[in-house]
């Protein structure tokens, strides 16, 4: 569409940062640039502040002069608009932009058709003599209002776009509508004439005012679709435009203590840095008391630290927690931790958004707790406090910063949650909390729903309030139910008894079995006497049977040498004898001899 | 160009034989180059300024085109533009000043159309 003089158009479409934080996220780098933009939306919608912010940022951060051409509101009332931003457009108008009052003058009377090619004239050698790069018309329909017919109008349109094309300015020219877009005269004409369009919307939902912004076209281009939410900063408009940020932020492996051992140790040895942890419980489940202790932990390790408290005044949050032994009061004297609090019923949530996140600019905290965020669904107002608690997180997450998000959830089923603000997806590591009612007691149970890159304890842990700070502590189960409060105390007292009991048993037995072992022994030593002297015996026996053998062979030779000659009565059996004995006997003999 | 000259001549000469009539009426028109509009402007105004001033008037053509800064000094936006610089009240008309009525009431010359 551009009659773009220069010979070969940029492959890719170059783009022009508006500064409008979100914006040029979604739009993937700004509006494009030379090309016209289009900004629609409702009386009060932030079109006159989205142009004049995009040529603020483009005077102060690319020294490219701009023209303001306003139709609708005079150049001290822009001025004026523009000071809570800090923008100081009347120094600004001295140098790098020129504002041009457009508005008729009341007493002007109209006779017959006009054009604008007058002001066009004037505009162009504006821009020549300033070099000017950028150009808005705002407010163009109460220009064209006053030409009576839209067949004057689309001339006019066209003139604008012919003028535009060849000037080769990045342009934004707004208009208003009244909600429906088919209530713009021309405004399909009006569309097809620029490369972008931008729909800037001011809704009440369930009583609250919604501020949203939709790129609904732009050409050649790709953008994020869909409504995102918009609020006014103190540096201007901020859409809260979803970062593609997980992938981006270094996930850091150093752990952080949640101030509690028993958790950390659940948790594998705490947190992580600069991870999100959301506490999910139902009322009085001591969500709070858990973010303190954070917070405190946090603070003794010298970690500057925000407490953002949606339902409670900071004080009271304070007091409150000393009575479990959690003590904020010195960390707050010091100024490392700050406290916000605010009720959401007073300012609607993307104020408070605004508010914290200038908080946390100039705080510059390592850890944040949320406590609830909840509270800012509470109002209604659901998709913009689902929005806002995303924006939180992620801005977080960007910042790095450690953070405990509280939310409340009714009932025992935490996926309620899931179904509210829906941050349990993004929190990296989710603990609910819930009273387990049994025996007549309600008593705090803590569960690790999810932890992401750590290993997590399983188990229903009861969590117990105590001036000394709260404990967890292990919980019996018994017959596939947990219990807790006195009727843990009743199983350990039993436990107790019965392990008395056991002791008792064993020590009987060791001591039946000592009897026994004593009473083998002495056994066993009466038997080995007993042996001793058998074998003694034994050997006695022994002995003698040797000497009987011994006297009775020389007893015979005694016998025979008494009786002298009567050797030949038995010659064979002598001669036998004889003969054995003599080799038996030989050397006998010869030793027997010496002693006989 | 030639038509301011030719403007300028014409109120120059116009002035002389009228004397007589209290107040001169000093008119600033400005127009766009050659825009439908503004040429008809041009015709217009010089229907009228003939028929109803009689002469004792003073018209001034400023071409935006040529002369934009002193448009923009003149707060001029859209052509064409009919400025009554005097006598007091000053007015302005924006339009072809195709609706003479409107021209006349706006120039208060209301009693010389009744006239």
């Amino acid at each position: 569409m551009p009659a773009r003089k220069s010979a070969a158009p940029p492959l890719t479409l170059s783009k022009a940062a508006t500064g409008i934080a979100g914006f040029d996220l979604l739009s993937g780098g700004g509006l494009p640039q030379n090309r016209t933009s289009l900004v629609i939306g409702g009386p009060g919608t932030g079109k006159t502040v989205f142009a004049l912010q995009t040529i603020v940022h483009a005077a102060r951060e690319y020294d490219q002069p701009g023209i303001f051409v306003a139709f609708e509101e005079s150049t001290d009332h822009l001025f004026t608009n523009a000071a809570p931003f800090g923008w100081r457009l009347s120094t600004m108008a001295r140098h790098s932009l020129f504002f041009l009052d457009a508005r008729l003058s009341p007493t002007v009377v109209r006779s017959g058709d006009f054009e604008l090619s007058g002001m066009l004239a004037i505009l162009e050698a504006k821009k020549q003599q300033i070099g000017a790069r950028w150009i808005v018309f705002d407010g163009i329909d109460v220009m064209l209002a006053l030409l009576h017919n839209s067949a004057a109008e689309m001339r006019e349109i066209y003139r604008l776009r012919d003028w535009l094309a060849h000037s080769e300015l990045t342009a934004i020219v707004t208009t208003k509508t009244d909600g429906d877009t088919s209530a713009v005269v021309n405004y399909g004409f009006m569309q097809f004439m620029v490369d972008c369009v931008i729909r800037l919307d001011r809704r009440l939902e369930e009583g609250i005012p919604v501020r949203r912004l939709e790129i609904t076209k732009y050409r050649g281009s790709n953008f994020a679709p869909g409504e995102f939410p918009l609020s006014f900063g103190p540096h201007g408009m901020e859409v809260a435009a979803p970062q593609s940020s997980d992938v981006q932020h270094e996930a850091s492996a150093r752990r952080v203590s949640s101030g509690f051992a028993g958790l950390d140790g659940m948790l594998g040895g705490g947190l992580f840095r600069g991870s999100c942890t959301l506490i999910t419980g139902a009322p009085g489940t001591s969500k709070t008391t858990l973010a303190g202790q954070f917070a405190e932990s946090a603070c003794v390790r010298g970690e500057r630290t925000l407490f953002v408290s949606f339902d409670e005044g900071g004080e009271r949050i304070v007091r409150n927690l000393t009575s479990v032994g959690i003590h904020l009061q010195a960390h707050v004297k010091s100024g490392l931790l700050r406290m916000y609090s605010g009720r959401t019923d007073e300012i609607n949530p993307e104020e408070h958004l605004i508010r914290i996140e200038s908080l946390l600019r100039e705080h510059q905290p390592r850890c944040m707790v949320i406590d609830p965020l909840s509270a800012i669904a509470k109002i209604g107002a659901l998709r913009s406090a689902r929005a806002i608690g995303n924006r939180l997180i992620y801005t977080a997450r960007a910042l790095h910063l450690t953070t405990y998000i509280t939310a409340l959830v009714d009932g025992a089923d935490p996926r309620a949650e899931a179904t509210e603000l829906q941050i349990s997806t993004i929190a990296d590591t989710w603990i609910h909390l819930s009273y387990v009612i049994h025996g007549g007691e309600r008593n705090r149970a803590l569960t690790i729903i999810k932890s992401r890159g750590t290993q997590h304890s399983n188990q229903v842990r009861e969590l117990r309030l105590s001036a000394a700070g709260p404990k967890l502590t292990e919980v019996y189960s018994s017959g596939g139910e947990v219990l807790m409060g006195t009727l843990r105390w009743e199983k350990e007292a039993e436990e107790r008894t019965r392990k008395l009991r056991q002791q008792a048993e064993f020590q009987h037995k060791r001591r039946d079995l000592q009897f026994a072992e004593a009473d083998i022994a002495a056994r066993m030593s009466a038997l080995q006497l007993d042996l001793d002297r058998r074998r003694a015996e034994l050997a006695l026996y022994a002995s003698d049977d040797q000497a009987q053998h011994v006297s009775s062979g020389e007893w015979q030779t005694q016998l025979r040498r008494l009786r002298g000659a009567d050797t030949a009565a038995t010659p064979a059996s002598a001669h036998g004898k004889r003969r054995v004995a003599r080799r038996k006997a030989r050397p006998a003999t010869n030793g027997d001899q010496a002693p006989r | 160009m030639t038509r301011k000259n030719a403007m300028t001549r014409k109120k120059k000469k116009a002035r002389s034989p009228d004397t007589s009539l209290a107040t001169v009426v000093t008119l600033r028109l400005y127009v766009a180059g050659r825009a439908p509009n503004s040429v008809m402007a041009i015709a217009n105004l010089q229907a009228i300024c003939q028929q109803y001033l009689k002469g004792a008037y003073k018209l001034e053509i400023v071409d935006v085109c040529e002369q934009p800064r002193r448009a923009l000094a003149d707060g001029v936006l859209v052509t064409p533009s009919l400025a009554k610089v005097s006598p007091a009240p000053s007015s302005n008309i924006i339009g072809n000043l195709s609706d003479t009525g409107i021209v006349l009431a706006a120039l208060g010359l209301n009693s010389a159309a009744a006239s």
